[in-house]
């Protein structure tokens, strides 16, 4: 008699606990480009407001689907929906950070920034139109640099990927022959060359494989010191991929021309413009079954542009602008609505 | 004498059923009939579940999907033939080294290892089994990979460059280390473990007056291994090859990693090619429409190739065993 006493104050105790310390649990899937750096806010927003969120890093499709499913609040997806899918769906979709691709190469004698490349003989390369470094094409755009009368051997990504699509966009921009070709996808037919599993697999390819050249995000090259090369931009110039130049890219880039600002960031025009840069996106749903997770998402993010910029730009990602923060902030008061018809983001 | 035995033993089972509770037995007969219904069920889901996903891939390219070489996404073109080959290839690979291997170390073990040293070797070799397949495939990119371009890879491109078909089956384009014979290796290494051990129960329990009056008649080690040991152990081991094929068929991580991940046919093995399992594991995450039925389809296919193994392996172990 007395343990069971005991058992039922000890569960009113741990009643009496639960209830308070519910704070608000968010869940989301989707892209892993972002996963770090959604990793990173998760954490800091934890410890200010104790509301967590549970990112799953499944790849964009499984985020798409995950949402459509609606097993989770919200969905992240690097290769944007376009305006008629976000319609069918009912999907808000918005970007949150922005990042580069920059081919990292691995040519005895040859330091990082100092090969330069445009995006028509990037896609020749890969193409294997282009087989060897000495190749005229290559030699024109570098005089002075000392290039070896080797096979290149290409890195691709093996898993479907937000990068490989990035990437393959902005080869399908530059080159004809590439769009009619591979063309544009998470994973494409590549003609030429050896495929690493993730940005590890690749970045450990192109340190192994003398000559080879490959492709991976910015933050990865420059965390791991792989030398990569400069890039001609639609306005001519040559550019090293950095946070300026990925922002330069960003700059004059109109958000408004695509619904849920699908736009895509490779071939910006602009003298600083990193040509393949690349926003990612979150979709969350118009008319929420569950709103009041959605306005915690929408909190979290608003919290996010508020706050989130520096902890961004520390992994090498790069922030949005601030005029476009406001027009997304303006996007969900317009758009996501909850039951009653008011917005969910209040403030 | 056996027969006296045999009766013990019935009448023993007799009394222990007579004095137990039917309802008990009952219950503990239909416990153990629904877990073995339930992994029916389950394989039977899984094999349902993987046909109704795959059958758009079949119903869109028949039968030309197991022959076709491509695989496309962007023009939603597929075909199955790159990784079924890849699939074969890199397992024949790992048991043309690691049958031998495997025997080797159960015979080493049980026939000609100082008893201070058997337990060492033992234990090590199942370890080897419990090293996640992760681990090995991270290995092999990072240390294995770069070792065997520069000490196998390029030397032998080197040596062989022009001959006929050497020169084309052992010849590296691209010396990256990554590879099918790469994948083989790994895979041989993964496997070895399970047919050693295997072995080395099947070997230990061979009755001992067999080898001793085999010993006896003055036959040497290898005679005794040879004509004794074998012919008696040969169908299980059989059987414990056909599970490291198993194994080696499917693994997906570790090859995943050292294949080199490239939808081509190639004639050497030191080029890159992809096997039905790193395929799935690479594609998956990110695929949607007809590549997910595909995929599916690939899987199908996948899990035909391991049943077949497994009925070839019992048609030779019946053949064996009415010799």
């Amino acid at each position: 008699m007395k343990i069971l006493s005991y058992a039922f104050a000890a569960g009113l105790a741990v009643a009496s606990m639960a209830t308070p310390a519910a704070a608000a649990e968010i869940t989301g899937a989707g892209a892993t480009f972002p996963f770090p750096v959604y990793a990173k806010w998760a954490e800091a927003y934890k410890k200010e407001t104790n509301n967590s969120l549970n990112y799953q890093s499944i790849g964009s499709s499984g985020g798409i689907r995950q949402i459509r499913a609606k097993t989770v609040d919200f969905g992240a997806t690097d290769a944007p929906l376009k305006g008629e899918e976000l319609q069918k769906d009912g999907f808000v979709q918005f970007p949150t950070v922005m990042g580069g691709v920059v081919p990292v190469i691995n040519i005895q004698g040859v330091e990082t920034r100092q090969l330069k490349l445009t995006g028509e003989v990037l896609a020749d390369i890969f193409n294997g139109k282009i087989s060897k470094w000495s190749d005229a094409k290559i030699a024109g755009l570098n005089q002075g640099v000392k290039l070896p009368d080797a096979t290149i051997t290409p890195v691709y990504r093996s898993d479907g990927s937000g990068t490989t699509s990035v990437f393959t966009t902005y080869l399908s921009q530059v080159s004809e022959s590439w769009k009619s070709g591979p063309g544009v996808g998470a994973s494409v037919q590549w003609p030429v060359g050896q495929g690493g599993k993730g940005n590890e697999g690749v970045a450990a390819l192109v340190k192994q494989v003398p000559n080879s050249i490959g492709y991976v995000e910015y933050a990865y090259a420059k965390q791991n010191n792989i030398p990569y090369a400069q890039l001609q931009n639609k306005n001519g110039k040559f550019v090293a991929p950095d946070d300026k130049t990925f922002q330069a890219a960003a700059a004059n880039a109109d958000w408004k021309s695509a619904p849920g600002f699908g736009i895509s960031l490779t071939n910006q025009a602009g003298d600083e413009a990193w040509p393949i840069t690349a926003p990612t996106f979150i979709l969350v749903p118009k008319n929420p079954e569950k709103p009041e997770q959605v306005a915690e998402v929408l909190k979290f993010f608003d919290w996010v542009f508020n706050k989130g910029d520096q902890m961004a730009v520390e992994l090498d990602y790069v922030p949005l602008p601030a005029a476009l923060k406001q027009q997304i902030r303006d996007t969900w008061k317009a758009e996501i609505k909850g039951k009653d018809g008011q917005p969910l983001l209040r403030s | 004498m056996v027969a006296l035995t045999q009766d013990l033993v019935m009448t023993r089972t007799d009394t222990v059923r007579r004095s137990s509770k039917p309802t008990a037995d009952r219950l503990f007969r239909l416990a153990s009939l629904s877990s073995a219904l339930l992994v029916l069920m389950v394989l039977a889901g899984i094999v349902a579940s993987m046909i109704y996903g795959g059958l758009p891939a079949f119903q869109e390219f028949g039968f030309g999907f197991i022959t076709s070489t491509a695989w496309d996404v962007n023009r939603d073109q597929y075909g199955a033939w790159v990784a079924i080959v890849g699939t074969l290839s890199s397992a024949s690979i790992a048991l043309i080294i690691g049958v031998p291997i495997s025997l080797g170390i159960a015979i080493f073990l049980t026939q000609l290892c100082p008893a201070w040293l058997k337990r060492p070797v033992a234990t090590t070799i199942e370890l080897l089994a419990a090293v996640p397949s992760i681990i090995y495939g991270m290995w092999g990119l990072f240390v294995f990979a770069p070792l065997f371009a520069k000490f196998v890879q390029i030397p032998t491109s080197q040596l062989v460059e022009g001959i006929p078909f050497f020169g084309t089956v052992l010849y590296s384009r691209v010396p990256s280390g990554v590879g099918v014979l790469t994948a083989g290796i790994i895979l041989a290494i993964m496997i070895i473990p399970f047919i050693a051990s295997i072995t080395r129960d099947i070997l230990d329990q061979i009755p001992t007056i067999l080898r001793e009056s085999a010993y006896g008649i003055g036959c040497t080690t290898w005679e005794v291994v040879r004509h004794v040991l074998m012919p008696q152990a040969g169908v299980s081991i059989i059987g414990a090859v056909m599970l490291g094929l198993g194994r080696a068929l499917g693994e997906t991580m570790a090859v995943t990693f050292v294949i080199g991940n490239a939808n081509r046919l190639s004639a050497s093995i030191f080029d890159p090619g992809s096997t039905i399992a790193s395929r799935i594991a690479n594609e998956f995450n990110e695929a949607l429409g007809l590549q997910l039925n595909a995929l599916m389809a690939l899987g199908c296919i996948l899990f035909l190739v391991t049943f077949t193994v497994l009925v070839i392996a019992r048609i030779l172990i019946a053949r064996v065993q009415t010799h």
